[in-house]
């Protein structure tokens, strides 16, 4: 099943001779349990495609489905609810409230869902522990390594039912080892059944994907087969 | 050369036998540059005559035992010890395409980079693979030296991605200047990396 669909989607910015084609008719799936990786020179619309995916923005033309439903035929409320419930955000900066524990950090969007709070609690609890870092949950931000507070703002990405992660170069400000580790988290996420959407320029950190998409000019040019599906097993066929 | 140096190290760490030096061989590279038989005996064959190894002794089937000499001690040391020359290595044969690719007229070069990326991609996907399997605390000496030669590729892999980049801006960038038989468009960020060279142009 497809958990986000891009279907035809467009997006210009400006008009008249400053009229720019972010994104020109870009068609893509990502299943449930899929991790794709969009890469593509600065420019060539990978923000836009996520800020689209996300429901933080509207196209041009085409439709953005989530989850079954398309974000088009929702007014700003719906949108935001959905957003919410759905989807999560990784970004460079990790965003994480200084103030604010851990646990907090994490319970926060669920508090923010309407959810009682010794439930927030309990889903952050067990957030933490899926990314591996339950010990952290009473630390401040400033209490933690780059790379653990990349683990909380995962936790915090997938806490609830949110299914779609959205990762804008989300190992940006961490060294290359810590990088790989958020990737490993990613992956097994996903492997879990989690889908991710995420932007990158590194292609070592791409290749954690199953499906690599390359964006130039606002338009899918090539990418790579999953690995699973029945288009990869026939192409692995000798 | 590595199979010679790579037996000599095997061998330094006391005698052993052919097919034990090519299945320690094959475990430390994680079976990247498998070994036949054939090239450990030719090999080991070669050592000897250069006064390197010595054979000591055989099982009942016949089968040698192999023993580093004190020459062959300070060739694994100098080997250690020596930087690998770029110029030792084979001619790469991506340059060699696409310099051919820029001067051949009707080549559409930003094809040809494409399709190799997304086929290093490929193949960065798969040494990925093979990390995220791999346990990422290695258990015994083998693991580490397999996980060693497995970044070893995926740097490579990297390095030539990022290589096909920049040949791919390099090319839009310098269109204008001296056109070729390429068709591909220039990205938006390449023409605004373009721009300043063209002020200065004009002044």
């Amino acid at each position: 099943m497809s958990l986000l669909t891009l279907r035809d989607v467009s997006r210009d910015h400006g008009a008249g001779p400053g009229l720019v084609h972010a994104l020109r008719g870009v068609t893509l799936h990502v299943a449930a349990g899929e991790f794709v990786a969009v890469m593509g020179p600065s420019g060539s619309g990978k923000s836009t495609m996520l800020t689209l995916a996300g429901g933080l923005d509207t196209p041009t033309s085409g439709q953005v489905i989530v989850a079954g439903t398309d974000l088009g035929a929702l007014g700003r409320a719906g949108r935001s609810a959905l957003r919410r419930r759905f989807v999560g955000y990784l970004f460079q900066d990790l965003n994480l409230i200084p103030s604010l524990t851990a646990t907090e950090n994490v319970m926060l969007p669920r508090e923010l869902d309407g959810v009682r709070a010794r439930r927030a609690r309990r889903e952050a609890r067990d957030a933490l522990a899926e990314v591996g870092v339950e010990d952290l949950a009473d630390r401040f931000p400033d209490e933690m390594s780059g790379g653990q507070q990349q683990r909380v703002a995962i936790a915090r990405a997938l806490v609830g039912d949110r299914r779609l992660v959205l990762a804008d170069e989300p190992t940006g400000a961490l060294d290359s080892h810590t990088g790989e580790d958020v990737m490993r988290v990613l992956r097994a996420r996903c492997d879990a059944g989690a889908s991710c959407l995420m932007v990158t320029h590194e292609s070592r950190h791409a290749a954690w994907a199953d499906r690599v998409v390359f964006l130039r000019d606002g338009r899918i040019v090539d990418g790579t087969l999953g690995r699973s599906g029945p288009e990869a097993l026939l192409q692995e066929a000798p | 050369m590595s199979i010679r140096h790579g037996l000599l190290a095997l061998l330094s760490q006391g005698p052993r036998y052919g097919y034990q030096l090519r299945a320690e061989f094959e475990s430390s590279t994680g079976s990247t540059w498998p070994l036949n038989i054939g090239q450990v005996y030719s090999t080991l064959s070669r050592l000897e005559r250069d006064d390197l190894i010595t054979r000591v002794g055989a099982d009942e089937e016949g089968r040698f035992v192999y023993r580093i000499t004190p020459d062959g001690e300070q060739d694994v040391r100098r080997w250690f010890a020596t930087p690998i020359i770029r110029s030792d290595r084979p001619r790469d044969e991506l340059a060699i395409k696409l310099a051919m690719a820029v001067t051949t007229p009707g080549v559409d070069v930003a094809q040809v980079v494409q399709t190799q990326r997304t086929a290093t991609l490929r193949s960065l996907q798969d040494l990925t693979r093979l990390k995220a399997d791999a346990p990422s605390v290695p258990t015994e000496q083998g693991d580490r030296a397999w996980r060693l030669v497995l970044e070893s590729m995926i740097f490579r892999a990297e390095a030539e991605v990022r290589w096909l980049d920049h040949c791919e801006s390099y090319m839009a960038r310098t269109e204008h200047a001296a056109p070729s038989a390429s068709a591909a468009a220039p990205t938006e960020a390449d023409r605004a990396a373009a721009r300043p060279v063209e002020g200065e142009a004009r002044r």
